[in-house]
């Protein structure tokens, strides 16, 4: 149907470059696109980068929503720490799996309420409001797991991190399943437009009886919920909450895939799946780079380059220079 | 009273009483040796929070910061390890460096009108990137000048060390004030974060504002790298991961507007050291665990974030056109 | 006051300017004395600001001639129109208000001693420029400190600094008061007397009378005339504004159909917010229009926005059928049946990057809540239901509605509200900036909309409009509901002199 061809025009260009850049990885490493099947479940280097992929394509999905709406969330990585942290903390204890669980998703939500609250209700600009937590965040983790590296042993909850599950990583099955679910979410009900309204025209949106505050709110609960998720499978998959390192820079990562996902950083009209797949693309390259055996060195540097490409492509100072990557975008 | 000047006070009113708090408990906090070493351990997070305080004037942001000093030290520990080159060459170098490469991101924020946020993140990649391109490991700098410049200082009244480093920091402060209070280019800096299009139609020379900025961010932070390599005696491309953040909270703690065109270089220099004085209390009382420093701080950064809302709530008018790009 | 030769400063003869879809100049001639004082006036869209900008360089005209003391000129940006010696100051003073006023007076030509920036011999220059208007403020103080009238003159102080032969006030009274308009015409008459040739634009008759020597009116684009001030009828200024013709045909207001001694749909006592609308009383029955007539910035905006709780009010109260609302945000508002279509259509109405069809189905929507959305198939039958009824001319409902021509743009709005089956709906200007045909289109829905039984409000500047489909016209002046005409009385003859009686009756008030 129309809506299909309409979706495939829209991530052509993020497939197109996750093609070429798993082409040149299988160019250069012609074993890369091997599977087996053992154990339950299936091994090589392509299940290996959807399962690495999966922190920063979780925290990917709730800053889609929130750069859609014209906003952003710096706190994303601490938010990951904290509920890592919370959750290795409470299984430790001796709670048991669903109430850690609860507790760490709860925290996520609460850091996002506060984040939420500071934009819609309080009224500061986004990029200032989530510093706060942002700073503050690694903090809070710290203080959680008191400093040390908190392991445990607890194999329900390690599950989520190097399990298998339908024959796949756990990992992965739970960002595409939270992918999906958002997805579904955003586009069966009306959240999706109503979000997309406000993030490009938050004052006519509210004249046409928006509630956009409550709107903001959600998003960057969501963002939060995405967050905790991110940091449970980090801390499950080490076995210990890593209060310093989990989810290290991870919001600039995850900005970065929302940016390569063809979102444009003003708001408005928003694609989960393209940032999914800039993710992914995210992941690729860091893999690639691996598995092609030039030194690790070179990740942040080709980062970089794409960082300037993406720049480049999106300014508005250069005008139709670029169709790889077309943004709508508008005037200030 | 000019209500601008109120998170300035603010700043200096806390960081009186937590000096105070300090001293009740400890009074060794009051030595100039303490005070020294104040200035010592945080020179090269003061230097390169001078440069970030003109850089969010303007009304922008600086994400590369802390990859270009580690960038800095990897630097100059592989050339002095694989060259003959004396320090001070290498110093030139480096400086010049790194203020080219804050200039591009300076010119790439002009001509292409993208957010400095994304823009100077692109720089923190790459500059991250170069250090570990250099070098992965920690390389050690054995010279004779640094061990001169190490064993140089001034012994203060009291017993109390100020090193050359601390000395420095200092003397960019007094530089930084000089330069955003009292020359035409301070006050374009300002008029930037007032408002980019009023500004142009002032006749402020905007290409050339923005550009000398992230230049003299990027100046700096290559002499705080330098600092930090007095400081540590080595380069580790590691090394100084979130200094970015520590310098923001610096100047929003001093009382520097996060939204651009009001705040004071001064002010920074005070954030810097309420920062340094926390460290130091909970080094002192020994029981306190290091990450209270983050909670304080990000508690402090909430009360000047939502005071400054509130200031310009108070003073606010329709016309005034947001600042930043 | 003027000096009896007049001699031309700035002309421009032949200006025209035209934007994608409209013709925002035409043609239009323009002459400025040394030492008078020449309004300009017009309502929205008239091309006054284009005028200014093409004069200023903010724009490129298309065709024409300006000439400055009898050269031609051509300036590329404002700082050229001002090194040229245009210097225009805006109702959003155009300074740094986290700025001194130094700094804000002498910015980029600071004085300097050994590189440093002399600030003693700054403030010292900052305080003699402004002494020169009669003010003595402290000049080291940020610019925000000052009152809106102070900022002006510091403004002023700048632009003639730099230009000192023509200076462009545009609504530079906006904001002010009765004693801060005394102050700032003080400061206009001196520069008049310096010989200066001084452009103001206001919406205030009042002013215009008072400080003006001639006044050159525009409308659509066009040059409508220029008059001395001197003798001239405000009725007449008034007419040449709004275009009235002069041979009308009122529409029988007599058999409406509308019972008004049923009780009102809405009621609204006492509403009003000070600073913005003075408190009103006004019931709106079923099937009425009720149209608004006032000249801009006359507070008849502001009514609006308080009916659909777009703006908090301070009094008052609203009844629906007899019943009180609770009115606190929008969303109650639509709740209750309202329906709003602001007057700027870009930064409240539309949603630039959306589709016509998410345009159109988003009001509904908001109104059903998030959980419910409207099937997509549904979707586009509204869309395209409306684009058939309404004429829109769009490709197809998935078009960006930020693509299409303004009058389309509106039609989409109207539908917008349409679509939620409102009981009362507010148009604030529905047929501004649009062409003949959609103007045509719209004024037969409004008749189409009262005749089905839906209330409306209709805020125009067309006054013939207003008259043609008005079942009570409110006349609103100077931030207060002044009049209100019915039946035979709604001519444009009694709007225009109810919007022109001069205010010397409410000192009284």
């Amino acid at each position: 149907m129309n809506g299909t061809m309409r979706f495939l025009r829209r991530v052509a260009p993020q497939i197109a470059t996750l093609a070429v850049v798993l082409l040149l990885i299988g160019f250069v490493f012609p074993g890369f696109f091997d599977l087996s099947f053992a154990n339950g479940r299936l091994y090589g280097s392509p299940i290996d980068i959807l399962n690495r992929g999966a922190p920063v394509a979780l925290l990917a999905i709730g800053m889609t929503l929130v750069i859609a709406t014209g906003g952003i969330d710096l706190s994303v990585g601490a938010v990951m720490a904290i509920c890592g942290a919370i959750a290795a903390s409470a299984i430790t204890a001796g709670y048991g799996l669903p109430a850690t669980l609860l507790m760490a998703l709860g925290a996520g939500l609460a850091c996002g309420l506060w984040n939420g609250v500071l934009v819609a209700v309080v009224g500061i600009q986004p990029i200032v409001a989530t510093l706060i937590l942002m700073v503050a965040g690694r903090g809070i983790a710290q203080l959680v797991t008191e400093g040390t590296i908190l392991t445990f042993t607890n194999d329900g909850l390690a599950f989520l991190g190097s399990g298998n599950l339908l024959g796949l990583p756990t990992p992965v099955v739970i960002w595409l399943s939270m992918g999906a679910l958002v997805t579904l979410l955003v586009r069966r009900t009306a959240l999706g437009m109503l979000i997309e309204a406000v993030g490009v025209n938050r004052r006519a949106s509210m004249l046409a009886g928006v509630n956009a505050r409550l709107l903001l709110v959600t998003v960057y609960m969501v963002s939060g919920l995405c967050a905790a998720m991110a940091g449970i499978i980090v801390a499950a998959d080490i076995r210990g909450a890593d209060a310093n390192n989990a989810g290290l820079f991870l919001e600039l990562d995850a900005i970065l895939a929302v940016v390569i996902g063809g979102n444009s950083l003003l708001g408005g009209g928003f694609s989960l799946v393209a940032s999914l797949i800039g993710a992914i693309i995210i992941q690729s390259v860091n893999t690639g780079i691996l598995v092609a055996g030039f030194p690790p060195e070179f990740n942040l540097v080709i980062k970089a380059v794409i960082v300037l490409v993406i720049l480049v492509v999106q300014s508005p100072a250069i005008h139709g220079a670029g169709v790889l990557f077309s943004f709508a975008r508008r005037s200030p | 009273m000019n209500a601008r000047m109120l998170p300035f006070y603010a700043t200096v009113v806390i960081f009186l009483i937590a000096y105070a708090i300090c001293y009740i408990q400890f009074p060794a906090m009051l030595s100039t040796r303490v005070i020294g070493n104040l200035l010592t351990d945080n020179a090269f997070l003061g230097i390169v929070a001078v440069g970030m305080t003109f850089v969010i004037l303007s009304g922008g942001i600086d994400l590369s910061v802390g990859s270009v000093i580690a960038f800095s030290g990897v630097f100059i520990a592989v050339m002095l390890r694989d060259t003959s080159m004396h320090p001070l060459p290498v110093f030139a170098l480096l400086l010049s460096i790194t203020t080219l490469f804050g200039a591009a991101m300076g010119l790439t924020i002009h001509a292409l009108q993208m957010p400095p946020f994304i823009v100077t993140l692109a720089g923190m990649f790459l500059a991250r990137g170069m250090a570990y391109v250099l070098s992965v490991d920690s390389v050690p700098i054995v010279h004779p000048f640094y061990e001169w410049v190490q064993s140089t200082y001034w012994l203060m009244p009291g017993k109390g060390r100020l090193t050359l480093i601390g000395g420095m920091m200092l003397l960019v402060f007094l530089a930084g004030i000089l330069l955003a209070h009292r020359t035409r280019f301070g006050t374009n800096v300002f008029a930037l974060g007032g408002g980019v299009q009023t500004a142009r139609l002032m006749g402020v020379p905007v290409a050339r504002t923005t550009v000398l900025i992230y230049a003299l961010s990027g100046l700096l932070a290559g002499l705080s790298g330098i600092v930090f390599s007095f400081y540590t005696s080595a380069g580790y491309s590691l090394a100084t991961v979130g200094v970015e953040l520590d310098a923001i909270a610096a100047v929003v703690i001093g009382g520097t507007l996060l939204t651009g065109g009001s705040g004071f270089v001064a002010g920074t220099l005070i954030g810097v050291l309420i920062m340094g004085l926390i460290q130091t209390y909970i080094t002192f009382d020994g029981t306190l665990s290091s990450w209270w420093t983050k909670i304080v701080i990000g508690a402090l950064l909430l009360g000047f974030i939502v005071l400054q809302k509130g200031l310009v709530g108070l003073t606010g008018r329709s016309a005034g056109t947001a600042g930043g790009r | 006051m003027t000096s009896g030769q007049a001699s031309t400063l700035l002309t421009a003869s032949g200006l025209t300017k035209t934007f994608p879809g409209t013709r925002a100049l035409d043609g239009v001639d323009f002459e400025l004395h040394a030492g008078e004082v020449h309004a300009l006036l017009g309502e929205n869209g008239a091309g006054k600001s284009t005028l200014i900008k093409c004069l200023t360089g903010a724009y490129r005209r298309d065709a024409g001639d300006i000439r400055l003391d009898g050269a031609s000129i051509d300036p590329h940006n404002t700082l050229d129109a001002q090194s040229l010696g245009i210097g225009t100051v805006y109702q959003e003073v155009n300074l740094l208000p986290n700025l001194t006023v130094a700094e804000n007076l002498l910015l980029g030509r600071q004085p300097r001693r050994f590189g440093f920036i002399a600030r003693k011999a700054m403030n010292g220059e900052g305080r003699e420029m402004l002494s020169r208007y009669g003010l003595d403020i402290d000049v080291a103080r940020n610019l925000d400190t000052y009152s809106v009238a102070i900022q002006q003159i510091v403004a002023i102080a700048r632009a003639v600094s730099l230009s000192g032969k023509v200076l462009i006030l545009d609504e530079p009274t906006a904001s002010l008061d009765r004693d801060e308009v005394r102050m700032l015409f003080d400061v206009i008459r001196g520069l008049r007397r310096e010989g200066l040739g001084i452009v103001f634009i206001s919406h205030f008759l009042d002013q215009v009378f008072e400080i003006s020597d001639r006044l050159t009116v525009l409308r659509n684009g066009r040059l409508v005339g220029v008059r001395d001030v001197a003798g001239l009828d405000r009725l007449q200024l008034v007419n040449m504004m709004l275009g009235r013709e002069l041979a009308e045909e009122t529409r029988d207001h007599g058999r409406t159909g509308i019972d008004y001694a049923a009780e009102p749909r809405i009621r609204f006592s006492g509403t009003g917010r000070s600073g913005a609308i003075a408190p009103f009383d006004l019931d709106v029955h079923r099937g009425e229009v009720v149209g608004v007539a006032g000249l801009l910035g006359s507070g008849r905006t502001e009514t609006a926005e308080l009916m659909f709780a777009a703006a908090p009010k301070d009094s008052g109260s609203v009844t629906k059928n007899g019943k009180v609302l609770r009115l606190a945000s929008p969303r109650d508002a639509i709740a209750a049946g309202f329906g709003f279509s602001p007057e700027d259509r870009k930064t409240s109405g539309i949603i630039a990057d959306m589709s016509v069809r998410e345009n159109i189905v988003l009001a509904l929507q908001a109104r059903i809540g998030w959980s419910r959305r409207i099937p997509r198939r549904r979707q586009r039958e509204m869309a395209d239901d409306y684009i058939r009824r309404l004429d829109i001319r769009t490709p197809d409902a998935e078009k960006p509605i930020g693509q299409l021509s303004g009058g389309n743009q509106q039609k989409v709005l109207l539908a917008r509200w349409l679509a939620t089956n409102p009981e009362f709906l507010i148009l604030d200007e529905p047929t501004r900036g649009i062409d003949v045909g959609a103007h045509a289109e719209i004024i037969r829905m409004i008749e189409e909309l009262c005749a089905n039984g839906m209330s409306l409000l209709v805020i125009s500047s067309e006054l013939d409009e207003l008259v043609a489909y008005s079942h009570r016209v409110i006349v609103v002046r100077d931030r207060a509901h002044v009049a209100a005409l019915v039946g035979q009385d709604i001519t444009t003859d009694r709007i225009v002199s109810a919007i022109a009686r001069p205010t010397n009756l409410e000192a009284a008030q």
